[in-house]
């Protein structure tokens, strides 16, 4: 995995995982990778995976179910694209915005670029 | 689990280690960190009974390394910088080793010089620098030891063999059993090339003459200093670093925000602020 160079890596394995659920490749109760397992996936130290699993268990995303193993939960999407909408709404837009602002680009341009 | 406590050691007058005190607990991937002469390798002798403490006491779990009791002696093993270059082949040393490991496994060893691309039968002193290195890092793994020390595991070898050093590094385990946290084993890897096992370590223990500046998990490091990339200097920096397209700023963390650790930047901010490093790091 190639990581960008000024995240914390345990961020970026955490949204790995969040966009393999988001892009179906785990669904609804799927049993993910154990942290052995994506830890040699993704090259990073084992304590490292910990602490992304340990965020996405907090955020309710994926359930630790004892002995067995990390599911993802019945929610995981709706979690993932609430978070994540979130962050653009108050993050990423506002950046595009000032740049619409700054290009002079209309409300009209705007609405045929998403109706096409 | 490693505890070094009042540990003292010199070479006749030369002083290595001064009332030292550390930990390595189970199951890690220990990162040694340290300029060149600092007694990293006598760190690692020390704790695998090559060398003795003047004073202090080094134990690993129930045993003293310099009682060279047997039942430790075949749970550790101590893989030197230096190569083999006489005219055995890898097959033949691992299986004289392997007589004294319980755990050694010599289809293990098969399967890790394929991945490492050596070939097992060919003679030592046939095979170039970097291929003596992966040989005998497979020699090393297949011992299955609870404890690993490796030093400078990565010098001389390309960019692809470092990759696959992080590999066989990762996938390693006592028993074959990987999805097993629990029985993961302590390796050490002493280095100063950073760069090569930066996402790999955790935690990193940086050495000084004759002391330990840090011994830290990347958790812990990232809660007290704050690592910013941009594009200007700060004041406040401990350290700053040019890198293409600004700067690495390290920071004290005081507003509990989360950055990712550069382990170059920090091993320079760590050797630059020794005082004010330790302050941090010990409230």
């Amino acid at each position: 995995m190639e990581f960008k160079a000024h995240q914390p890596i345990y961020l970026q394995i955490y949204l790995y995982i969040c966009e393999m659920i988001l892009n179906g490749k785990y669904n609804i109760g799927d049993k993910i990778m154990s942290v052995r397992e994506m830890a040699i996936e993704v090259g990073v130290n084992p304590n490292t995976v910990m602490r992304s699993y340990e965020l996405l268990q907090s955020k309710n995303i994926i359930i630790n179910k004892r002995g067995i193993g990390f599911n993802v939960s019945e929610n995981a999407k709706e979690l993932i694209l609430e978070e994540q909408k979130k962050q653009f709404m108050e993050e990423e837009l506002p950046e595009i915005i000032k740049k619409f602002k700054m290009f002079g680009i209309s409300m009209k341009e705007i609405e045929n670029l998403i109706e096409n | 689990m490693i505890t070094i406590k009042n540990l003292d050691f010199s070479y006749k007058n030369a002083a290595v280690f001064r009332n030292i005190s550390l930990e390595f607990k189970k199951g890690n991937i220990y990162g040694l960190l340290g300029e060149n002469g600092v007694g990293k390798t006598t760190l690692l002798k020390i704790i695998c009974g090559l060398q003795f403490p003047n004073n202090g006491t080094c134990r690993v779990d129930d045993f003293i390394p310099q009682e060279r009791n047997p039942h430790f002696l075949q749970n550790i093993f101590y893989l030197p910088e230096e190569v083999i270059t006489d005219d055995t082949t890898p097959d033949v040393y691992v299986n004289k080793l392997g007589v004294f490991y319980p755990n050694y496994d010599y289809s293990y060893f098969l399967n890790l010089m394929k991945e490492l691309e050596v070939d097992p039968k060919r003679k030592f002193n046939a095979l170039s620098f970097g291929q003596k290195k992966k040989a005998l890092l497979a020699c090393a793994l297949s011992l299955r030891t609870e404890y690993l020390l490796l030093d400078e595991p990565t010098n001389g070898l390309d960019i692809p063999s470092k990759a696959l050093f992080r590999k066989v590094i990762l996938q390693h385990g006592v028993t074959t059993d990987t999805t097993d946290l629990h029985r993961l084993p302590t390796i050490i890897i002493s280095t100063h090339q950073v760069k090569d096992v930066e996402n790999l370590i955790d935690p990193i223990v940086i050495l000084d003459h004759d002391e330990v500046l840090l011994n830290a998990t990347f958790e812990e490091i990232s809660s007290k200093l704050f690592f910013e990339y941009g594009a200007e200097k700060s004041d406040e920096a401990l350290y700053t670093e040019q890198m293409p397209g600004g700067f690495i700023n390290v920071i004290p963390n005081k507003f509990e925000m989360d950055s990712k650790v550069n382990v170059e930047a920090l091993f320079n901010a760590v050797r630059n602020n020794k005082k004010r490093i330790k302050e941090i790091f010990n409230n």
